[in-house]
């Protein structure tokens, strides 16, 4: 019992240990199996009392090879494996492989078609973000947001269920439009979100935005500073809650989203809260791209004519999207054949968990929960 | 005297919203409280009879047939080939006149990821989403289907 | 103890004690101790399972939904077959736990909670012992439940358990302070530490409540103690040692089957002996909400006392289960903040204002 055990630190960890007579750092596993970590994350914590010293996520407990899988299934199949990266914008995700191969076959989208993607993906931000909000108060003890959260989101999901069948994973979008036309009832329903998500943001600022508890809990935990987000490739509220104005839709338009008035919402400090209204704000603008859009949407075909075979000249293709979550990308290199030579995600959440034992350090446990909220990553995503 | 006197009244001021803050997240936690009307959850096995899905929903594959058990596959394998994952097996056979017609339709539900691409493929509207989403069984290989049969059978196949 | 005289064991006399004390004039004291313990375990036996049933409709409701609605009507008895599932459940013990400290740790909180209900004046005559200076006495068992969550934390050989363990024990040692000022601001305009006697310094009106009386101190001292209360109970927005999305489970972690089971439950008690507290302290406890119209107060007296008393005391955790389905969790330096930076100082303020208006004859 008494002998003296060499302490071994667990891999990865870049900090000295600073343990002497009086205080002793210890190693805390949270996860993969933690109320928290939304998922199979893991997270090994290095702690000093209940200061986290620093933090080292360890991936790939979900991890299905869906870059490899994907260069196995044709062009068309390979778009319902993007679904089940970030399953909370598979809208955002199939689009993305859509635009990829509609770019290298030169297909075009009908206007109705463009609108019908535009108006799903912003949809589904807002879906996501309300998910993402009721989470958020749950990791916080607020477990009442959680419900509220689901309750305004399940009007959504409804519609994407009339919509083409699936809640969650879509796979509805194809090279040159989607696979269905929207239901009659599309439009109505749309119109009758946006009316009711008004009351709705209302209600969420008042239960966390406006609660001196939330506020305390979130200003200044877990500041991440411009050059720092910029360094570690964040996107999305992330890096706009850094203060730096990059979205997607605005910088490097697709679909057909120059044609829609929204702003970039910025933030100023860059810390749990910022990031946190950066995605109120987000919904906001949503809200006002699906008015525009409910405004105009047009007739017509919702599907250029389909082609025989999806076989893409040889040659890389590039897209990317703005996901709820930031920028979401796909590289696919064709060799001509009918299936892809190779397929890289670029996914949001990877670059946007990277910064977290550069922000967290420092702070209490509680406050890791916090910022691994606010940086709102969704597992599956991170692996692949 | 009057700096820290406009800072005491800030702080007060702010010690008034914060708590003002508190008492509207209470009073909107309330109001959803003495509402019963706006409960939102279904009391899901009890209401099972009234649950309809909606007509696009894309519960596992099937095969619609008409009261004499005539289904429209010609077993062309359009459907097996726009699987991603292989749980389609078309096996066709020769009838009496030698054209090729459909043997068995085996769909393995335990590998389909309700993609939807099959029903896609299918030129003849032969095969749809079907609307049961309660898709658990008790055993593996009564996930292995024959559709094209009059009652769908499991098959160890 | 047999050298008392059964008038001292048993000073506050009702129906059934002179009755059995005019049957088995010699047994008397025996059974009665008997009955009193049968009664307390029958009420602690039930209202966890009542409160539990109660919080997860509560919450539904505030959450817009229905909670358990299967078992009994509307979920009645959902909370009963979930104490029989955890009864029949296996109880494991993590590898390198300390044997008897793990199970000996579940059984101080509960015993702690069923100690005070001995003191809570339900009625008139419904009470099971009244010890002078029955206010130290709930102060000084209330410490038990701290021990048993810190030897749970302890004994857990888990470091989740430890540091909700360590939470705790920092929280509830810090808000014990304040709840004893408060307590003593109590006794100071009742005159009393018996608890009895601090209901009957409440007689008259609705008015004549501490809540209401020391022109708007009472109820300030009452908002006090509702949120000193929350945070000794562990309950949300406090529920810093159980904090389930930091925590996982808290000093709980590693328990199952019974053992978890003693803990919820003594929590649930718990939370029904604070909220009793509170109905004594600042309700009127047992005693009718008079207004003084001659025709509403005969209605009211009508009702017995103990009714009063449990609706009071149920109010009382309604407000606790309103508080922990609206707000956010707070930080285990933020809780300690408030307790000694702001809730505290305020106390001491209070209490020095309240002596002061005693002294003055100002309780009004």
């Amino acid at each position: 019992m008494m002998e003296t055990q060499e302490k071994i630190s667990p891999p990865g960890f870049r900090t000295g240990s600073r343990s002497d007579a009086s205080t002793e750092e210890y190693y805390l596993n949270m996860g993969p199996q933690h109320p928290s970590t939304h998922g199979v994350l893991r997270c090994v914590l290095k702690l000093d009392g209940e200061s986290v010293v620093e933090v080292v996520p360890h991936l790939g407990y979900i991890h299905r090879g869906i870059e490899k899988v994907a260069e196995n299934q044709t062009y068309l199949q390979l778009i319902h494996l993007s679904d089940r990266l970030d399953y909370l914008s598979s809208f955002s995700n199939n689009l993305c492989v859509c635009l990829a191969i509609e770019e290298a076959m030169q297909i075009g989208v009908p206007e109705r078609g463009e609108y019908i993607r535009v108006m799903l993906c912003e949809l589904q931000r807002i879906q996501s973000h309300l998910l993402w909000w009721g989470v958020f108060g749950m990791d916080l003890g607020a477990v009442t947001a959680f419900l509220y959260g689901f309750k305004e989101r399940e009007q959504i999901t409804d519609i994407f269920e009339e919509l083409c069948g699936a809640r969650l994973t879509m796979n509805f979008f194809r090279p040159g439009g989607s696979w269905a036309d929207v239901p009659d009832s599309f439009l109505p329903r749309v119109r009758q979100v946006i009316s009711r998500m008004k009351g709705a943001l209302a209600e969420c600022h008042t239960l966390l935005t406006n609660n001196v508890i939330f506020r305390e809990r979130t200003q200044g935990i877990g500041v991440l500073p411009a050059a720092t987000a910029l360094s570690h490739g964040c996107t999305g509220a992330v890096l706009r809650g850094s203060g730096v104005a990059y979205d997607v839709r605005r910088h490097d338009p697709y679909s057909i989203y120059d044609r829609f008035a929204f702003e970039i919402p910025t933030g100023a400090r860059g810390d749990c809260f910022d990031r946190y209204l950066m995605k109120m704000e987000e919904m906001r603008q949503s809200l006002a791209i699906l008015e525009q859009a409910a405004a105009t949407f047009p007739g017509g075909p919702h599907r250029a004519k389909e082609r025989a075979a999806y076989k893409l000249p040889p040659g890389s293709y590039y897209s990317q999207v703005e996901s709820a979550r930031g920028l979401f990308g796909v590289t696919l290199i064709a060799d001509g054949g009918p299936k892809p030579y190779r397929v890289k995600f670029r996914s949001p959440s990877f670059s946007n968990l990277s910064v977290v034992n550069a922000i967290a350090a420092g702070h209490q446990i509680a406050d890791l929960v916090t910022i691994l909220a606010s940086l709102d990553f969704v597992v599956p995503d991170l692996d692949r | 005297m009057t700096a820290p006197r406009a800072r005491q009244e800030g702080r007060l001021r702010r010690l008034a919203g914060d708590l003002l803050s508190l008492f509207q997240g209470l009073g909107l936690t309330f109001g959803y409280f003495i509402s019963p009307a706006r409960v939102i959850t279904q009391q899901y096995p009890e209401n099972k009879a009234s649950l309809r899905m909606t007509p696009r929903f894309r519960g596992r594959l099937v095969m619609p047939k008409d009261e004499a058990g005539n289904h429209r596959c010609t077993a062309c394998g359009l459907c097996e080939k726009a699987c991603p994952n292989g749980s389609i097996s078309v096996l066709s056979e020769k009838d009496s006149a030698g054209r090729k017609v459909l043997g068995r339709y085996l769909y393995r539900l335990s590998q389909c990821a309700l993609c939807n691409l099959c029903v896609e493929a299918c030129p003849f509207g032969a095969i749809a989403m079907g609307q049961a989403f309660e898709l658990a069984v008790y055993d593996r290989e009564q996930l292995t289907l024959v559709l094209n049969q009059k009652e769908e059978t499991t098959t160890n196949v | 103890m047999n050298a008392l005289p059964a008038s001292q064991t048993f000073p506050v006399t009702n129906a059934i004690g002179d009755a059995v004390r005019q049957l088995f004039p010699a047994s008397a004291p025996a059974i009665n101790t008997l009955l009193a313990i049968a009664s307390l375990l029958a009420l602690v036996a039930f209202l966890p399972v009542l409160l539990i049933w109660l919080e997860r409709k509560v919450a539904a409701h505030f959450q817009a939904r229905l909670g358990p609605m299967r078992v009994g009507w509307h979920g009645l008895l959902q909370s009963a077959a979930d104490g029989l599932k955890l009864v029949f459940k296996e109880v494991l013990k993590p590898e390198g736990a300390d044997s008897f400290v793990f199970f000996l740790a579940p059984i101080l909180p509960a015993s702690a909670t069923f100690l005070i209900m001995a003191v809570l004046p339900f009625d008139h005559h419904l009470q099971v012992a009244d010890p002078p200076a029955g206010i130290i006495y709930v102060i000084g068992i209330s410490g038990l439940s701290v021990l048993g969550i810190l030897l749970a934390g302890w004994a857990s050989n888990n470091k989740y358990s430890l540091l909700g363990a360590m939470r705790s024990g920092a929280q509830m040692i810090s808000y014990e302070i304040s709840l004893a000022l408060l307590m003593l601001l109590v006794v100071m305009v009742s005159g009393s530490a018996s608890l009895r006697e601090i209901v009957l310094s409440q007689q008259g009106t609705i008015l004549d409540w501490w809540i209401f009386k020391l022109p708007g101190l009472g109820l300030i001292a009452f908002a006090m103690y509702l949120v000193t209360s929350t945070a000794e109970l562990n309950r949300g927005p406090f529920d810093i040692a159980e904090a389930e999305s930091e925590l996982t489970g808290g000093f709980a972690t590693e328990y199952s089957g019974i053992s978890f089971a003693m803990f919820f439950f003594a929590e649930f008690v718990n939370m029904f002996v604070a909220a009793g507290l509170a109905t004594t302290f600042f309700l009127g406890g047992f005693l009718a909400p008079r207004i003084g119209l001659a025709f509403f107060d005969a209605v009211v007296d009508f009702v017995p006392g103990f009714v009063w008393f449990f609706a009071k005391a149920f109010l009382v955790v309604f407000i606790y289960m309103w508080f922990r389905w609206s707000f956010p969790r707070l930080r285990v330096d933020q809780l300690m903040y408030l307790e000694w930076k702001l809730l505290l100082p305020a106390n001491l303020v209070l209490l020095t204002l309240t002596a002061f208006f005693v002294i003055r004859g100002w309780i009004l």
